[in-house]
């Protein structure tokens, strides 16, 4: 019984709001401690990977950005999920907070790819398996984005998308699996980007840098989740309190 | 420890150079740029909403009045 | 439950029945899109039979969803929509006879259409019969994933447009497939497996997008 009370304090607006607040300079800290470690790792002790030359080193932003395009939709389903069912005002936030940043990390998945493609593959987009999903997933983010900006009713808008986050989860293992399908009948040059083995220095370089972007990620969502709450619970007494109070 | 001869080795990248910096790059200007617009966005709602604050309490100021 | 399906299928063939001109017009649609081709790429038979089933495929797409903003916005200005969702019987019932309805006069004509566009694209006759089966598995699919995108997006401003952005990534195995199949048939390998992979996406949306239309419904009626 605890337990629930407590689950809804944290869910809580006002109570989540200052708790963000706090905790947003230590991820910014640690993504920039993961970063320079990450960067230092990859970029000056890693020794150059003997397939793909230094072109290689594209891994170290490329894979971290991939992960958490993917991870941050999962996330923000989750936060659907528990929308649709507790009917939480906090979760509709956090996926709306979440997803731009989601869209960037997906851009960023294809911006790299394509640097990588140019000089491994000879061009800057091929039709690979993954590379297509990722597209794919680009334009899921668009759309989450664009229904909810287009709902004026917060409340609708949280539910709508949440709804459409949880249909677009439910498919993409079939678009996945459809795109892979179509890949191997199309012959299409299907270059498996981390197969060489890699040192341990790769891999911690990589590791660290991954770190980086979900400590970043959370610190932006955070954010701008805190912009959402204030805009949406204006008209609480805890928001008025929080504008008199930083008016100092 | 550090696997690069010289800073001009480094830059180069094995002539990978554009390929690798373009993608650092863009990826440290969007890391630079998403952090500012959600900071400025953040600063633009807490004084409209304070705005919209100080306009509530006159109006209701003047309605104590009357 | 299958007479309710019954009666809404019957009442909104009813209701485009006096709208022929919305049909025609989406069968046109397909028609002119699918004759652009050959003027872009240029007329090479053998061009054209590998383009032929990726153009048929996506001109199929666009067309279905030329109808799909009118699938629930005329219920809902006139007050039926409510009345529907109030009614005892679960609202994804009814969704579903509208979804069949939908593809009864939007994904069905397309089917009998597109072998003789198949023909302008020089197909065989077995290809052409491909094409009219794949057609014909794959549209209730679209119907289907398209009543979820038209729920969300219900009573919005630029709808259509929207709809098409939350809709056309979720068609993306549908047209894969649809499009594989032929694909396949042209260059010889047949195309069972890719009909079969159509069928399961069929039945599975069939099964499932009705009830997440049904609950996109209840939030834009909310």
């Amino acid at each position: 019984m605890t337990d629930r009370f407590n689950l809804y304090r944290f869910a809580s607006p006002a109570t989540f709001y200052p708790l963000a607040g706090r905790m947003i300079p230590w991820f910014i800290a640690a993504s920039i401690a993961f970063g320079l470690a990450g960067l230092w790792l990859g970029m000056l002790v890693a020794p150059t990977d003997f397939q793909q030359g230094e072109g290689y080193r594209i891994i170290f932003i490329h894979v971290p950005a991939s992960w958490m395009s993917m991870f941050i939709y999962l996330v923000m389903a989750f936060w659907a999920a528990i929308g649709l069912a507790f009917n939480t005002r906090l979760s509709g936030m956090m996926a709306q907070a979440l997803a731009p940043t989601g869209a960037l990390m997906a851009f960023l998945s294809l911006w790299t790819g394509a640097l990588w493609g140019k000089p491994m593959w000879g061009t800057w987009w091929v039709w690979d398996a993954r590379l297509t999903s990722e597209l794919i997933l680009l334009f899921l983010y668009i759309g989450y984005m664009a229904l909810t900006a287009a709902i004026d009713d917060v409340r609708r808008a949280d539910k709508a998308g949440g709804l459409l986050l949880l249909v677009g989860v439910v498919n993409i293992p079939i678009i996945y699996f459809s795109v892979q399908w179509w890949n191997t009948l199309h012959q299409g040059s299907s270059v498996n980007l981390t197969k060489s083995s890699m040192a341990v220095t790769m891999l911690w370089g990589m590791l660290l840098m991954a770190l980086c972007f979900w400590m970043y990620s959370i610190a932006v969502a955070l954010a701008r989740a805190r912009t959402i709450m204030l805009e949406r619970e204006r008209h609480t007494d805890w928001v008025k309190a929080e504008l008199a109070g930083e008016q100092k | 420890m550090i696997y690069w001869n010289s800073f001009g080795d480094f830059i180069a990248m094995g002539g990978y150079g554009l390929y690798v910096w373009g993608s650092f790059g863009v990826t440290a200007l969007i890391m630079a740029v998403e952090p500012i617009l959600v900071a400025r966005h953040r600063k633009s709602t807490i004084a409209r909403l304070r705005r919209q604050l100080r306009a509530d309490a006159r109006v209701e100021n003047r309605s104590t009045e009357q | 439950m299958l007479k309710i399906i019954l009666a809404v299928i019957g009442r909104d063939l009813k209701l485009a029945m006096r709208r022929q001109a919305d049909i025609v017009s989406a069968i046109f649609f397909f028609v002119i899109v699918v004759s652009l081709f050959p003027l872009g790429v240029g007329p090479e038979p053998d061009l054209l039979r590998t383009l032929a089933p990726g153009v048929l495929w996506v001109a199929a797409l666009l067309a279905t969803m030329l109808s799909l903003p009118r699938l629930f916005a005329d219920d809902h200005r006139d007050g039926t929509l409510e009345q529907l969702a109030l009614a005892p019987h679960p609202l994804g019932i009814v969704v579903t006879g509208k979804v069949i309805a939908h593809w009864l006069v939007s994904g069905l004509p397309l089917a009998l259409i597109a072998p003789i566009l198949g023909i302008q694209f020089d197909l065989s006759s077995k290809a052409l019969l491909i094409l009219t089966g794949s057609i014909l598995l794959g549209t209730p699919a679209l119907s289907g994933i398209g009543a979820i995108g038209a729920a969300l997006t219900l009573g919005l401003r630029g709808g259509g447009v929207l709809l098409s952005l939350l809709v056309l990534p979720l068609y993306i195995p549908v047209l894969i497939f649809g499009a594989g199949a032929v694909d396949a048939t042209v260059s010889g390998l047949g195309g069972e497996g890719h009909l079969s992979l159509l069928a399961a996406l069929t039945f599975a949306s069939l099964g499932f997008a009705p009830w997440a239309s049904a609950a996109a419904l209840k939030i834009a009626l909310e």
